[in-house]
């Protein structure tokens, strides 16, 4: 499956944007699955592991699926199922008017041009399926009414296009009835899982995290490895030493961040960072490594599996003995914990109303669910002056900030982060406003997407945020992106230095610790990253 | 022919009206109102129930601003990101009324040298909302046919819709509003290339079918001067449950009244539901208050987990190698 796909330079990529749609209707345009744009298909083990159906190994560029014999059957049940679960599902199938308010608002049509990828087109492709078998104007008027077969490659299409949705909301933002393409994607995903036609990117990390605790499959001592060598840098550069605790009975707090933070630069920088502040304020909290993962990729396969992963993180609280929760910098995590966490797998009536320890501020806003984001807390802390701060030490970074979409459409934190990077850092400026808070726009490999093999799709979605942060840049002189979302800093990294190169990317809790003057600790010549700070250049 | 089919058949329906009110006056202006009347009627409810029967397993709305925050020194944006019934209220009135979403329209366009931009694009939030309420106001104005007495409020809406004071009969503005705005919806939904790719002949039907209707109720007053008097002898038969049809009444008023006919029949089998549907979307009408108070979804049933019992059983030799404390030694 090694085939080698190249991704077009970035001023190809910009000429190649063609916003005018085909001579031929949408549903008569054949769909070609084309490398570069897609994920390799879902490993048959992995699948298997969290016992799903059909699982099997199958090639999405190869003629044959591999399809049971039933596959429609079973496509339209899983459809009927899910319309008598989800009002949203029913109500968003029957009430878009195709205005197309909510067209020209999704990355990957700004950035393919393709009608398929307008989310008003995404839609279209599995209305058409619901108005032929579940209304009956479609059923006897057909075509004329905007209905169509469920055939093979009608089903290749809504795969093909399901895996080209970051489930952003940005559309639903716009749309009059607020109808949210995302909804829409999530249900087509579900129905498409129950065939099997999952990718490897999602499926594998969702076999990891289920049999080990994180996506990346880490075990417990690995975990502690990648932890102990942080540790080690931390200390090299402040001096100081700090000490957490894993699996630990008794502690007060449990700490959960996706595990991406664990693994690769530059999230592990902002994982350094919660460590130097947790040891600074000397809080009593413990990491977890059967819990150690805050994100959820399986809400990018099924409600149900979300609900699987999910459950470890309250399960573990109350092993644990602790008092409450505060989760790390993710974006999808959030929306999944926020909206969904609760309602799945709570009460969490053996945890407290969140209080910090150090400000004394209880967290009402939380109350009911137990888990506070770490900006929340940080912003407290600084509100109330009880961190040292010295901003000046991040003077080298202009900053700009990426709202992800899920904290931002799907919960609505944007000033609690914001408040913390002004105080960490001198000099921060906006991207424009309407690519910004609620009108954010994606990273463009959110959901899963951000595997190797679809880079030009990334690319593609990445350009509307890409193009923001270049007009900063040539403004304002911006060369970091802050963020506070693990996916953000893997996908923004490349996305940043293939549109906008000179740009880095940076989780706020890096910042803040890079401005955080520890006790004991020694004259700072480096930052996290090990490059020397402002005026240190020379040393 | 997504252009053809539903201009013809348009144009079909008036045809009918014309001719078959000829053979029966009866027929079209007492049965099939009923009939339309009643498949409106329960039409909208049974969709209204069906949506109904599905439950709303999570709370999801689209939060389009500051959430109500931890911290008083934070400051909520109450009507996008409501968290409180009356946030949502609030959130659901301007979205009803004012097209709060629509408002936030723009227009992305792409450069030469990679620029993008998103301008404001506020064209399809005036031409909505110059639509739905012109169709509101022409509505209400009905209602003079519809009661005995012209209530006094109706005679206000009359007379603030006629404050040009031009021609005989007074020109109402919502008739040259409704019928601009049809015409403007219409167009752009031919002439900007995507909407057109996406439009399907039910998007075009009702749009033919009110500009049908709004043509032939112009007509009527103030060209062909339909006999008020015996229109509202008509009506008042109709909604008293003891229809007269009285003499002198073109077809041109057959016509019209086969068209809305049409509309109301068509209404619940329709897109047109989006005016039930707007009110249950659960991106809108939900408080953002998750964290706060507890959200039960009716189906919630348990899974399959793998426990942390099983976990250390994978693991156990490993963690006790780390350090890691275990629960079986
Ligand atoms: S904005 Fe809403 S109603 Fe309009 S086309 Fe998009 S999904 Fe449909
Ligand atoms: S959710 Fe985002 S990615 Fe999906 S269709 Fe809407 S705008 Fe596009």
């Amino acid at each position: 499956m090694a085939t080698k796909v190249t991704t077009p330079k970035p001023d190809q990529l910009v000429t190649s944007i063609d916003f005018t749609p085909p001579k031929t209707g949408w549903m008569d345009t054949p769909t070609i699955i084309k490398p570069g744009t897609f994920c390799w298909g879902a490993k048959g083990k992995n699948l298997a592991t969290v016992e799903f159906p059909n699982a099997r190994d199958w090639n999405p560029s190869d003629q044959d699926w591999k399809l049971p014999e039933n596959w429609q059957e079973i496509f339209l049940k899983g459809m009927e199922d899910l319309l008598g679960k989800y009002r949203s599902f029913k109500v968003f199938m029957d009430i878009c008017v195709r205005c197309g308010a909510c067209a020209d608002k999704c990355h990957f049509f700004i950035g393919s041009g393709d009608p398929k990828n307008m989310p008003v087109g995404r839609a279209e492709l599995l209305r058409s399926v619901y108005r032929k078998y579940f209304t009956a104007s479609g059923k006897m008027l057909g075509k004329v009414a905007g209905a169509r077969e469920l055939t093979v490659d009608v089903l290749k299409e809504l795969w093909y296009y399901a895996y080209q949705c970051t489930e952003c909301r940005r559309c639903s933002l716009y749309c009059p009835y607020g109808i949210d393409t995302a909804e829409i994607t999530i249900m087509c995903r579900e129905m498409l899982n129950l065939l099997g036609l999952n990718t490897d990117w999602i499926s594998g990390p969702v076999a990891n995290c289920y049999m080990k605790g994180n996506h990346l499959g880490l075990e417990p001592h690995a975990i502690m490895n990648s932890i102990e060598g942080m540790i080690d840098d931390i200390e090299t550069v402040t001096g100081v030493r700090v000490n957490p605790s894993f699996n630990r009975k008794g502690a007060e707090i449990l700490f959960v961040t996706p595990s991406g933070d664990l693994f690769a630069d530059p999230g592990t920088f902002t994982c350094m960072g919660y460590l130097a502040l947790f040891h600074e304020l000397g809080l009593d909290y413990t990491w977890s490594t059967y819990a150690s993962e805050g994100g959820n990729f399986g809400f990018f396969t099924s409600n149900e599996m979300a609900k699987r992963l999910n459950s470890k993180i309250y399960a573990e609280a109350k092993r644990l003995g602790v008092k409450y929760i505060i989760g790390g910098e993710c974006g999808h995590m959030w929306r999944v914990l926020h909206q969904y966490m609760d309602t799945w797998n709570g009460p969490a009536d053996f945890l407290e109303v969140p209080v910090s320890p150090i400000t004394g501020t209880r967290f009402d806003t939380a109350k009911v669910l137990k888990m506070i984001h770490i900006t929340e807390f940080t912003a407290d802390l600084i509100k109330h002056g009880k961190l040292k701060l010295d901003p000046s030490r991040n003077d080298d970074l202009v900053v700009t900030y990426h709202d992800s979409c899920n904290t931002s459409r799907g919960m609505g934190l944007l000033d609690e982060p914001r408040y913390v990077i002004k105080s960490v850092c001198n000099n921060f400026y906006e991207m424009p406003e309407n690519t910004i808070r609620e009108q954010t726009f994606c990273c463009g490999s959110g959901t899963g997407l951000n595997a190797s093999e679809n880079m030009e799709l990334r690319m593609r979605g990445g350009f509307p945020r890409a193009n923001a942060v270049k007009h900063v840049k040539e403004k304002h002189g911006v060369n970091m992106l802050a963020n506070i979302c693990a996916i953000d800093r893997a996908t923004l990294s490349a996305s940043m230095d293939y549109w906008v190169p000179g740009v880095r990317v940076t989780g706020v809790h890096e910042m803040v610790a890079n401005a955080l003057i520890m006790k004991g600790e020694k004259e700072r010549e480096t930052n996290l990253r090990g490059e020397p700070l402002p005026g240190k250049e020379g040393n | 022919m997504k252009i053809l089919i539903p201009f013809f058949a348009v144009i079909a329906l008036v045809v009918i009206a014309l001719v078959g009110a000829q053979a029966s006056h009866a027929l079209f202006g007492i049965w099939i109102p009923y009939a339309a009347v009643l498949i409106f009627v329960f039409g909208f409810i049974f969709k209204v129930l069906k949506w109904g029967r599905s439950p709303v397993p999570f709370r999801i709305p689209t939060t389009a601003g500051q959430m109500k925050s931890f911290a008083p020194w934070i400051k909520q944006n109450k009507l996008d990101n409501p968290s409180s019934s009356l946030g949502v209220l609030g959130r659901m009135l301007l979205e009803v009324l004012a097209f709060r979403s629509l408002f936030r329209n723009t227009k992305t366009q792409l450069y030469p040298g990679t620029k993008l931009t998103y301008g404001s694009e506020k064209f399809l939030w005036l031409g909505g909302l110059a639509f739905h309420w012109s169709f509101l106001i022409i509505f209400v104005r009905h209602f003079r046919f519809f009661m005995q007495d012209v209530p006094y409020p109706i005679q206000i809406v009359e007379h603030l819709d006629s404050f040009l004071q031009i021609g005989a009969p007074l020109l109402y503005i919502t008739d040259v509003v409704l019928l601009g705005a049809v015409t403007f919806l219409f167009l752009r939904r031919v002439m900007m290339p995507q909407i057109k790719y996406i439009s399907l002949p039910a998007d075009y039907f009702p749009l033919l079918l009110i500009f049908g209707i709004g043509a032939t109720g112009v007509l009527m007053r103030y060209f062909a001067k339909v006999p008020v008097v015996s229109v509202k002898e008509l009506v008042m038969g109709l909604l008293t449950f003891s229809p007269v049809i009285p003499q002198g009444i073109s077809s041109l008023f057959y016509a019209h009244l086969f068209l809305v006919s049409t509309l109301l029949a068509y209404f619940p089998l329709s897109k047109l539901m989006h005016m039930g549907g707007v009110f249950l979307s659960p991106t809108r009408n939900m408080a953002n208050n998750n964290r706060e108070v507890r959200h039960i979804n009716p189906w919630n049933y348990p899974v399959h987990v793998h426990t942390y019992e099983e976990y250390e059983d994978d693991f156990r030799e490993k963690m006790k190698k780390a350090g890691l404390p275990v629960e079986k030694e």
